[in-house]
């Protein structure tokens, strides 16, 4: 059964762009007639008649016919005319056929032409198609006589409308204040568009400004659309510059040549960003410039054959429009030990010497590893040190397969005896376990190690030496 | 589970109605255009419309060929095409060029379009504007439920969250509202309504009208209560690391409509299954809901039962054997089957979580769960970052950082945010913009430390710095007051007990016991009330807009008093649904979930990235 799944699923994934056609035969439909045998069979559990009572409550929480509520509600609709009945009673004579009851083609309600009634003796359908009478209201459909009130309701029931008839500009924000006021998303932005085609960009925009909700579906839906330039004019007419600035830069993404894009990013540089993103933008430009520096050059010496490291280590991919730290791990990779290129981003040491520890991991390059971490002090000793916890350089050494010589170094580095401890079992360090039981004084630890090292190894010995040593004050 | 359950927990209402329902309402649709016809499906709509139909349904119905949308020519040559899609306006743009390129060849075909679950006006516009309103006709399928298990229910609408929350458009409120309304209708009446967040309160009053224009017919109730709840109200939960067995497997192998594609490194061989999960596979039935520390535990015991079972055979006669072949052996064959699929699946999570040191970043999440060393936890995103470990990771790892510490300090997020665009590239410029416009991501106002303070300690919060910051994004930004709210609800057990995660004692068991979702608790303390009296601080620290209302009181204590309809708007997790069922066991409750999407913290954020538009 599950294997059938499967292969319905794989049929699925694979019908990407060429056709299949059906040529093996299937009954199914006798399953379906039992689906719907069973489903008719729920029918009659229906059939009782009764009525419900809802305690309502309005937006706020308080229920409805308080006086705070009516008052909120009062103060909340200063921009509404005539608000229909809060919360009306349950009538069987309000017009029905909302759409989500309604298993019947919506399309041929919305052209006005009849109900096809054989669908009535579906009961399937009818299960939650409570209601399928055509209401008288139908009839009105084509007389354009329609109360806002009635209009938003007929919008949010995805029934026709025609808004022609609200010209005045007090009609149509009445119309926008309604729709609002339904919470029904599709109603504004159905309305949003008529006022779009209706009124003039400034008075628009004016209106739209004191009305979040319809502000927030009009920037939506011109987001949609890719109405960009209307968009932008929005923004700026409301004062909102930062965002502008944002959606405009966003652009650069939809410009392929990186000369031009470069061009383009620069040009974004006198925009009004806000807090620090304006010099994030000039990061990114002053980024893409470089890659297309390096990018040139390199591929020049690729292709000239001239530098080993391209022929050991092919490039995988071009370095343009790569982040920052990828720059620099593939400069790293590449140019580590070139003459040193002023740096123009500040990063701070954790970061290059993450970036550049990875990078020369990676070509196992254990002297330049070795050597950032060497610092002197004033007797000329050396000492090593690093912006990074011991524990996370191995980590990352580990990752680049070090071999266990080079981790037990950096293990061995370790502060805590703990993490160490456990960093040298996972690496199979034994030295460092041993050495560290040793100055722990944990005879019972080290006793127990024993029994994990290869039988007869130097380690074994090594063990067994500082068990038999008298001179050790073990703790247990 | 271990746990002392409830034994009389009610039956479940068969959800397997839905699917019939709708089933029957495509084939109708599709009668509609009666003649062959050549099918294009969203491709977000296949694995949906996979669950309620299949290859064959449709042949039966005249479609010839299938074809996924994919804004390209076509190549069909069929004289009737039919299109079943999302209302996406750049969907229909598309259409509308097939159809004004085949104008143009003077080439004559039908069409039609169904938008599922409805259509809108903007999209409607787009025919006008483009030329084709008449060449085009035009349906709705009213598939908004998807019954993924016998307690799970999906609109498969993971754009309802980043529409919603992110743009502010409450296109599918009315949507969400008719899918409430079609459960009334087929399991109601119901007797009581409980909700938080401004989304779900719309949603009920659109479900109400609904109710109301509608006629209700009297029936046996078989679920009593439902419970709204935004996804807003609780950011935290899906943000933590799932831990349970089906929510991790959807963090690391992702659920998709309630099928996991499991690849070569659990099948171990060079192909990948598809595995429905769900309460139909028994062995999953029994390891969803378990941490996964006890899973291997519970496998491996399982195995030895299989085990004893073949075992039976020897020494058995002809006759036995015979009986055990044809009433056994079947099912211990598909057990096997399952057993060894789950087993892999779990020896490949454990791979995956060993390599990315996953103990470390739960230690940080519990951490930040807990407000506890705090700096430590800002030094480790840093390093994460710096190190350019998943770009989602990292941004879930600030985002928890955000949402649990009332915001980032200023030189906090300035730095972490340049090493992030510095990581992972500038163009995340944008998802910063979006995650802050959320409230997910964002940078304490200056004047805020003292309320940061107040709300560490428990006291008061006044809201005028939330009134200020969402009047200064003028978005749907909401203020996180996540440790008052922890410390007022006892979200994070006391870390000096220990917590046995073979026998649960509370919710906090799916996140290690660690913490106990959020949204969960609020679920909780409400049906143990029966109102939000007594939660009076909670709701004002969420600013939810909270409502309890009653219907007609349930004429008997009927079981359907006990079957709770839990709504998520804008998604839930799978952690979320386990801890739910952990709750019911507890409390003599059935939950079903009904969720937007399934989500996690994955799918959370990539809504939030700005590449999708």
């Amino acid at each position: 059964m599950m294997k059938s799944k499967a292969d319905e699923e794989d049929y699925w994934n694979s019908s990407k762009y060429n056709a299949f056609t059906f040529d093996d035969a299937d009954d199914e439909l006798s399953a379906l007639k039992e689906t719907k045998k069973a489903v008719n069979s729920i029918g009659p559990l229906l059939a009782e008649d009764g009525e419900e009572d809802w305690e309502r409550v309005s937006w706020s929480g308080e229920p409805v016919g308080s006086i705070s509520w009516s008052v909120k509600e009062m103060a909340a609709s200063n921009q509404r005319a005539d608000r229909e009945p809060a919360f009306p009673k349950i009538s069987t004579e309000t017009p029905s056929l909302s759409k989500s009851q309604s298993g019947i083609s919506l399309s041929s309600l919305f052209k006005g032409e009849t109900v096809i009634r054989s669908l009535l003796g579906d009961s399937s359908l009818r299960l939650y198609t409570p209601e399928l009478r055509k209401p008288k209201s139908e009839y009105k459909d084509l007389v354009s006589d329609w109360s806002a009130e009635e209009t938003v309701q007929r919008l949010q029931q995805g029934k026709g409308v025609t808004l022609e008839k609200f010209r005045s500009l007090q009609d149509k924000l009445l119309l926008l204040d309604l729709a609002v006021a339904a919470h029904d998303g599709n109603a504004i932005t159905a309305v949003l568009i008529y006022l779009k085609r209706t009124l003039c960009k400034e008075v628009l925009f004016r209106e739209l400004e004191s009305r979040q909700t319809a502000l927030r579906h009009f920037i939506h839906y011109l987001t949609e659309s890719r109405e960009q330039r209307l968009l932008l004019e929005l923004l700026r007419a409301l004062g909102r510059t930062e965002e502008a600035a944002l959606l405009q830069y966003k652009d650069y993404k939809n410009i392929a040549d990186e000369n031009k894009r470069r061009d383009f990013l620069k040009s974004c540089l006198s925009l009004q960003f806000g807090g620090e993103d304006g010099n994030h933008v000039q990061d990114h430009y002053t980024l893409l410039e470089r890659q297309i520096i390096i990018e040139a050059a390199d591929r020049k010496a690729e292709r000239e054959g001239k530098l080993e490291v391209f022929q050991k280590f092919p490039r995988k991919a071009s370095i343009l429009n790569m982040p920052l730290i990828t720059t620099l791990y593939y400069c790293c990779f590449y140019h580590y030990n070139e003459p040193e290129q002023p740096a123009q981003c500040p990063i701070s040491e954790k970061q290059y010497f993450t970036t550049a520890l990875a990078a020369r991991a990676k070509l196992k390059n254990w002297t330049d590893v070795d050597a950032m971490f060497n610092s002197r002090n004033w007797l000329g000793f050396s000492k090593k040190k690093s912006p990074l916890s011991f524990q996370r350089v191995v980590d990352i050494l580990q990752k680049n397969s070090a071999p266990t010589r080079v981790l037990q170094e950096y293990v061995g580095l370790v502060s805590d005896a703990e993490l160490r401890i456990g960093l040298a079992q996972k690496h199979k360090c034994h030295d460092i376990v041993i050495n560290t039981y040793r100055d722990m004084k944990d005879r019972q630890q080290l006793a127990e190690y024993r029994k994990k090292v290869e039988r007869g190894s130097a380690e074994e010995r090594k063990i067994d030496e500082l068990l038999s040593n008298q001179q050790i004050r073990w703790k247990n | 589970m271990a746990h002392s359950a409830r034994r009389d927990s009610p039956e479940l209402p068969d959800l397997s109605l839905l699917k019939r329902l709708v089933r029957d309402q495509l084939i109708y649709l599709l009668e509609q255009l009666p003649g062959k016809k050549d099918l294009f499906i969203d491709s977000d709509l296949m694995s949906p419309l996979d669950r309620i139909a299949n290859v064959s349904t449709l042949k039966q119905h005249e479609v010839d060929k299938l074809y996924k949308v994919e804004h390209k020519p076509i190549v069909s040559i069929s004289d009737q095409i039919c299109f079943l899609i999302r209302p996406r306006i750049q969907t229909v743009k598309w259409i509308c060029d097939v159809v004004n390129a085949d104008k143009a060849a003077g080439k004559f075909r039908r069409y039609k379009i169904i938008f599922t679950p409805q259509k809108f006006y903007a999209c409607e516009a787009v025919l006008e504007e483009q030329g084709v309103f008449g060449d085009v006709t035009t349906d709705e399928w009213a598939f908004y439920l998807l019954p993924l298990d016998e307690d799970i229910i999906s609109l498969e609408l993971p754009e309802f969250f980043r529409d919603n929350f992110l743009a502010g458009d409450q296109r599918w409120v009315r949507t969400a509202g008719s899918a409430l309304h079609l459960l009334h209708s087929l399991f109601g009446p119901f007797s009581k309504v409980y909700g938080i967040g401004r989304c779900s309160k719309m949603t009920y009053e659109s479900w109400r009208e609904q109710v109301e224009q509608g006629e209700q017919k009297a029936r046996h109730a078989e679920i009593g209560n439902v419970f709204l709840i935004d996804r807003d109200v609780d950011f935290v939960t899906p943000l933590c690391s799932q831990v349970v067995y089906e929510g991790l497997v959807d963090d690391i192998f992702r659920i998709k409509c309630g099928c996991v594609e499991f690849g070569p490194e659990v099948t171990s061989s060079d192909k990948s299954i598809k595995v429905m999960l769900n309460s139909q596979d028994k062995v999953f039935n029994e390891i969803r809901n378990e941490h996964f520390s006890n899973v291997f535990g519970f496998l491996s015991q399982k195995a030895r039962n299989l085990q004893t079972a073949y075992d039976k055979r020897r020494g058995m006669d002809i006759q036995q054997m015979k009986t055990f072949v044809s009433e056994e052996l079947k099912g211990l064959k598909q057990e096997h089957r399952l057993l060894s699929l789950h087993i892999s699946a779990s020896e490949s999570i454990m791979k995956k979580k060993t390599k990315q040191d996953f103990q470390e970043l739960l230690k940080t999440e519990h951490c930040l769960l807990e407000g506890f060393e705090i700096r430590e936890c800002i030094s480790f995103i840093e390093e994460h970052i710096n190190r350019q470990v998943s770009m989602i990771e990292s941004l879930r790892l600030l985002c928890l950082l955000s949402v649990t510490e009332n915001g980032l300090l200023p030189k906090d997020f300035k730095s972490l945010k340049a090493q992030y665009l510095q990581s992972y590239g500038a163009d995340h410029l944008l998802t910063f913009s979006n995650l802050r416009q959320l409230g997910l991501l964002v940078e304490q106002q200056p004047g805020e430390t003292l309320t940061v303070m107040e709300s560490k300690v428990g006291k008061l919060v006044n809201d005028r710095t939330a009134v200020k910051l969402t009047d200064a994004f003028s978005s749907l930004a909401k203020k996180s007051h996540f440790r008052a709210l922890s410390k007022k609800l006892n979200l994070v057990p006391k870390s000096d007990e220990e917590y046995d995660l073979r026998v649960p004692r509370d919710m906090a068991y799916i996140f290690s016991g660690a913490y106990i979702p959020l949204s969960c608790k609020i679920i909780e303390q409400v049906l143990e009330r029966d109102s939000w009296t007594g939660l009076e601080e909670v709701t004002r620290l969420i600013n939810g807009h909270e409502f309890a209302v009653t219907g007609a009181d349930p004429k008997s204590k009927s079981d359907a008093q006990r079957i709770i309809l839990v709504m998520f708007l804008g998604g839930c997790t799978f952690s979320e649904i386990s801890a739910l069922r952990f709750l019911g066991k507890e409390r003599g409750y059935k939950f079903i979930v009904v969720t937007t999407a399934i989500t996690n913290s994955s799918r959370l954020l990539e809504a939030l990235l700005d590449n999708n538009v």
